[in-house]
């Protein structure tokens, strides 16, 4: 079940919609999974002075997209990158196992973004690593939970 | 009738139903009053027993079975897991048969022991719907062997509510001297079902889709199916499933099942004019979505396709607007895949993520149809204009 904070971020996500003359544009996920997240950022000075996202995908994935955005907003590059999962989802007070997939989304979101403002602008990527393009990532893997059909 | 919260609207009848108060009159004196132990020998356990085989009359009479061949069960689940496991072992060992055929969108209570089955020693062949959601006659003979011992297929599926063609698929079993067993939970009393009349060996019901409470099922065993008991004990429900009996559960049953005889005609004609307002008003008034499954279905039963939306994220909204339905997507349940009912089926992943499951049934109104028709278009909408790819895959 869900967190309140969960349910809050849901039913009144933060920051939803697109900048227009963004920064940086990160898009992650897949329909075929479910969960798509794009999101756009302004940045100041190595600061991020604005952040807006989309999202598909189920109650988790939108309160993570809308978390993060409240998360890492004047944060610098640097630190809003290092943002974990499961920072995320201490901050919306815990996510069910199977839902703890959702948050990889919006932490490699956001590293795809900030990427994309620092490559633009002939810089290093911080190549923070994105957990959700390993091969070896399996959002199934931290649930044993079968599909309960009624 | 039913106690209802402030514009609370269920529509999730296929998931479970609420006990209707004349099964519980009927049932609460077996909980109280008359609570022997049907065992027993005096005078206060011969009253339950003969409450629990006048339910098992009752129910026999309504499923054209002998009394005899019902065996209560703890519910639905049991029953299918009984007549897998119990009718394949046996026929195993009596006749050498050890290849079982299932069809792809049973409930998770037939799939899971015929892949338990699988791993012990019996081969396994999975037959597909096609597209209309129906396992057609032609596809299960060609899954059929010489040693088949048992095939199962659900009489009415419980995501998309399509009715399956059993009198054939039964035959078609038969044909080759295999056993045929349906799990009929979803069906019963909502269309006419009649075990010798289709010509089935074993049939799975449970009292709690018929407004009936949990935990009460049937099974029914042809006689001289043969049948090895999963539960060993006291030698209850003629040795073939041991535990006292849930008497009032029994009673339930056959006061549910009489209920819904009584009233299935009137009540397929009133769910059906309900469930075709239902879909026309999506799909008339939503752009981009569609119903899945064409075959003949349940009255009441619609499986929609929003595109573009996720299904958690619709059945959350609905709910706080107060209305309960289901959905066949990933992040439902605790499971992160996609229904294997719409699989089956044909309906690619992206798009079953996006599948409400709306269940109409007794205590349905034209007013909760009016409040679902109102209030889905506004959450569809606001979840599609939070979707970054809905323009680029959906768009004008
Ligand atoms: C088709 C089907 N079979 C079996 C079951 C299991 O029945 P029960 O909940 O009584 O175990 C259900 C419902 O959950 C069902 O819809």
């Amino acid at each position: 079940m869900y967190s309140e904070k969960v349910m809050e971020h849901f039913n009144n996500p933060h920051n939803v919609g697109v900048i227009e003359d963004a920064d940086g544009v990160g898009e992650v996920g897949n329909p075929v999974c479910g969960d798509v997240m794009k999101i756009t950022i302004k940045v100041d000075d190595d600061r991020l002075t604005d952040i807006k996202f989309q999202t598909l995908g189920c109650g988790a994935a939108i309160a993570t997209s809308s978390i993060i955005t409240e998360m890492a907003r004047g944060k610098t590059l640097e630190d809003a990158a290092r943002i974990t999962k499961q920072e995320v989802a201490d901050e919306l007070g815990g996510l069910p196992p199977a839902k703890m997939h959702c948050s990889v989304l919006a932490t490699d979101g956001l590293k795809v973004a900030i990427d994309d403002y620092l490559t633009q602008h002939g810089r290093e990527p911080l190549g923070e690593p994105l957990i959700s393009s390993d091969p070896n990532f399996d959002p199934h893997a931290e649930t044993h939970d079968d599909a309960c059909d009624l | 009738m039913m106690h209802r919260m402030d514009r609370s609207v269920y529509m999730d009848y296929a998931a479970t139903t609420p006990v209707d108060p004349r099964v519980t009159d009927a049932m609460l004196p077996y909980l109280t009053e008359h609570f022997g132990n049907p065992n027993s020998l005096y005078t206060l356990g011969r009253d339950a027993y003969r409450a629990l085989e006048s339910a098992r009359e009752s129910i026999a009479a309504g499923v054209g079975a002998q009394p005899q061949e019902l065996v209560f069960t703890g519910c639905g689940t049991e029953s299918d897991n009984s007549a897998l496991i119990g009718i394949s072992q046996m026929a195993a060992e009596r006749k050498s048969r050890r290849h079982i055929v299932v069809s792809a969108f049973e409930h998770h209570a037939v799939l899971h022991p015929a892949e338990w089955l699988a791993k012990n020693g019996f081969d396994l062949t999975i037959v597909s719907p096609r597209a209309d959601g129906v396992v057609h006659p032609g596809d299960l003979r060609a899954a059929l062997r010489d040693d088949t011992a048992l095939v199962s297929v659900m009489a009415a599926n419980n995501e998309i509510g399509t009715i399956q063609p059993l009198a054939e698929l039964a035959e078609a079993a038969h044909e080759r001297g295999a056993l045929f067993h349906t799990d009929a939970v979803q069906a019963l009393g909502k269309i006419p079902f009649d075990v010798s009349e289709v010509g089935v060996d074993a049939a799975s019901f449970s009292a709690h889709k018929i407004y009936g409470p949990k935990g009460a099922g049937v099974l029914y065993l042809k006689k001289g199916t043969p049948f090895r008991p999963l539960l060993m004990g006291g030698g209850q429900e003629f040795k073939k499933r041991s535990g006292t009996q849930n008497v009032a559960g029994a009673v339930a049953f056959a006061k549910a099942l009489e209920l819904m005889l009584a009233e299935q005609a009137d009540e397929a004609e009133r769910l059906s004019a309900l469930r075709d307002r239902v879909v026309g008003g999506v799909l008339d008034g939503i752009a981009n979505t569609r119903l899945n499954g064409t075959g003949p279905k349940l009255p009441g039963y619609a499986n929609l396709i929003m595109l573009g939306c996720e299904g958690e994220s619709m059945l959350l909204q609905l709910d706080s607007k107060g209305i309960a339905v289901s959905t066949g997507s990933a992040c439902s349940s605790g499971s992160l895949e996609p229904s294997h009912v719409l699989l089956a089926i044909g309906c690619p992943a992206e798009e079953a993520h996006g599948s409400l499951r709306v269940t109409l049934g007794r205590f349905t109104t034209d007013e909760d149809v009016d409040r679902f028709l109102e209030v889905l278009p506004p959450i569809v909408e606001r979840l599609r204009s939070m979707n970054p790819l809905y323009e680029r895959m959906y768009g004008a």
